[in-house]
């Protein structure tokens, strides 16, 4: 009886230490993700907040109102989605070919090239940010369209040419050489063969592109501002210098949205099978 | 139907020559296997021939035109690869359609060229299912219809059963060649693996380092090796490193004859069956000392230590009663002198009676 027993809290004990960490990452989950993200959502909907209330205390739309009826939101959001459109579609010209190439040629300085791109993003944000200001003012870049697009553009470059190189190098070589042999050209081989099997990989680097493009705030404050504005810039002031934190949590919410919308479109795609065709070997 | 020639074919890596000038000859329905050791450049031959590799130098020719200008997608060959050979994204029916939808066919055509070559590999309602729900051998089957249906000039394999199991292999091994018999194609198949060479092939071109080494029936290959290395590489043999004077090769306790007088080292190859077992106190043969007894099923094969000789390999009937550690007399009756720089000489020795079964030794 006894052993039972003490196999029985054996047993216990063991049970706690391999669901004690489930249940810390879930404590962990909760307090760092969950709750500040129902804290945005509760704000964005409170009219009144005060300390000792759980809850807020008087709900309703009004802020939602005030926030989007300003004027710089209003032109500030059609140029946040055309600029990380833009950054996208002309990341994925630049960079898908780019990525093809360090997956199939063998050139000079590859291993370096593929590096470099760490090394930029491994160096301080604002101070490489700057740096570039500086050349960009004296190439009249600062505060065009095309001077956010550049900045934003080699934000990309790393997600954008590692991730679809090794989806490239993840295609064996024979399965393009099969496809040459019973006749079809290069491109042909390219567009049916090969861009098919890397599609879930390049499909999720575009779509982290997108997203962090958006939301990508420091280039487009330095370089942007004041005349090329995105909701992240003017974000930056609203919640920094305004006492109503519904500002903030609405705006949040505005830009929650499309990241949203995208996630939910990938997940239809996936369940589909159409991003999964690709993986079974 | 059709011919292929290789016409001092050449390929160089660098500083490294994969293949030397290789000339060949392959009749119009013929089955060639070019077969080597890994790294002898026979893969590299067969993608020259698919266009997957550009030649140093040389020619190809198929039904006498060359074909060395000609890209991989134009040429009249089909391939069936080692590995990762179909398109995991496609059905079967789509992998099999692919070659045929890119040459405008109509879509009745298509259907009914598909259904064909899927019969033909004996795989009929597989259309609708993906890659990865087939077996490996089923996998290359389908490769083979892919291949086969769009009627190339030239089958190509470049060692298609390698990945599968042993049973399988034979089994494929046989239904490739019933196959090839059948649609009448010429075909190239490259393997490392003599069985699956000697039991397929017309011809083999034995490859080592770039260079062929002797093309020729599967029967001859094996009984008169033309080079050392092919000698070594095909089937077992015994090879004994001998000292040559004028016209004998004095081995042990036997004089060997040769036909030929010169001095100088040579080597001795003696196939195991070519060694006759005879009694410890034969005047005739090496004396030798059992070291080991292989069962192999249906024979023995043994490995005697002969002094001043080496171990050799030999087989025994089943019903031969020995044990390790006994003595044997051992009696060669065939063996080949390979000498560097000269044709190899194959010797016959006067049959001798061989050990009985009842003899006590």
């Amino acid at each position: 009886m006894t052993t039972l027993t003490l196999s029985m809290r054996d047993r216990l004990k063991r049970y706690a230490a391999r669901e004690g960490f489930g249940l810390f990452a879930l404590i962990f989950l909760i307090i760092f993700i969950v709750l500040p993200i129902l804290t945005v959502l509760l704000w964005g909907f409170a009219i009144r907040w005060r300390f000792p209330a759980v809850i807020p205390t008087e709900w309703g739309f009004d802020f939602w109102q005030e926030t989007l009826s300003r004027a710089d939101l209003r032109r500030a959001f059609p140029n946040s989605i055309v600029l990380s459109i833009s950054v996208t579609l002309l990341s994925m010209v630049i960079c898908l070919p780019a990525s093809y190439a360090f997956a199939r040629m063998n050139f000079r300085g590859k291993q370096f090239f593929l590096l470099s791109f760490l090394f930029t993003n491994a160096f301080p944000r604002l101070g490489l940010y700057v740096a570039i200001a500086i050349i960009f003012f004296r190439l009249g870049l600062v505060g065009t369209f095309a001077g956010v697009v550049i900045v934003q553009l080699l934000n990309t470059l790393l997600l954008m040419i590692w991730i679809p190189t090794a989806a490239f190098q993840g295609v064996e070589r024979s399965l393009e050489e099969a496809a040459l042999d019973v006749g079809a050209s290069r491109l042909r081989v390219f567009m049916q063969i090969t861009l098919p099997l890397v599609f879930p990989a390049v499909f999720a680097a575009v779509l982290l592109t997108f997203v962090n493009t958006f939301y990508e705030t420091y280039g487009a404050l330095l370089i942007g501002a004041p005349n090329v504005l995105t909701i992240p810039v003017i974000m930056f002031p609203l919640i920094n210098n305004q006492p109503i934190p519904q500002y903030g949590a609405i705006l949040s919410l505005v830009l929650f949205a499309p990241s949203v919308v995208l996630l939910l479109f990938a997940n239809r795609l996936l369940r589909g099978g159409y991003l999964t065709a690709g993986f079974g070997v | 139907m059709s011919t292929l020639s290789l016409k001092q074919l050449r390929k160089q890596f660098g500083d490294v020559t994969a293949v030397h000038e290789i000339n060949l000859e392959v009749g119009d329905g013929e089955f060639l296997c070019i077969l080597g050791p890994s790294g002898c450049g026979k893969s590299t031959a067969l993608r020259m021939i698919a266009g997957f590799e550009e030649p140093t130098s040389g020619d190809i020719l198929i039904d006498g035109q060359s074909v060395v200008t000609m890209a991989a997608n134009h040429r009249p060959t089909a391939m069936v690869f080692q590995k990762y050979t179909l398109w995991p994204h496609m059905k079967v029916y789509d992998n099999i359609a692919f070659g045929l939808k890119l040459r405008g066919l109509a879509r009745t055509e298509i259907d009914r060229k598909v259904n064909e070559a899927l019969e033909l590999v004996g795989l009929p309602d597989y259309g609708k299912r993906m890659p990865n729900q087939l077996s490996g051998g089923e996998q290359q089957r389908i490769a083979l219809a892919r291949a086969l249906v769009l009627e190339p000039k030239i089958l190509l394999l470049d060692e298609p059963f390698s990945n599968l199991d042993a049973l399988l292999r034979v089994r494929l091994r046989e239904e490739l060649r019933r196959i090839q018999r059948r649609v009448k194609i010429t075909a190239i198949f490259v393997t490392h693996d003599q069985e699956e060479a000697l039991s397929l092939a017309d011809r083999i071109a034995v490859m080592s380092k770039g260079r062929v080494e002797q093309l020729d029936v599967p029967s001859r290959i094996y009984d008169q090796p033309a080079t050392l290395f092919v000698a070594d590489f095909i089937g077992v043999m015994n090879l004994i490193p001998a000292q040559q004077n004028g016209a004998t090769i004095d081995l042990g306790a036997l004089r060997l004859e040769s036909p030929t007088r010169v001095n100088g080292t040579v080597t001795v190859a003696i196939r195991p069956e070519d060694i006759a077992i005879v009694g410890e106190s034969d005047v005739d043969a090496w004396g030798g000392e059992v070291e080991q007894i292989i069962d192999l099923g249906h024979y023995r094969k043994l490995l005697v230590k002969v002094p001043s000789v080496g171990t050799l390999k030999v087989y025994a009937p089943k019903a031969l009663d020995l044990r390790e550690n006994q003595l044997i007399g051992l009696n060669p009756s065939r063996f080949t002198i390979f000498r560097d720089g000269a044709a190899p000489i194959e010797v016959k020795r006067e049959a001798v009676a061989p050990l009985e079964m009842s003899v006590a030794v």
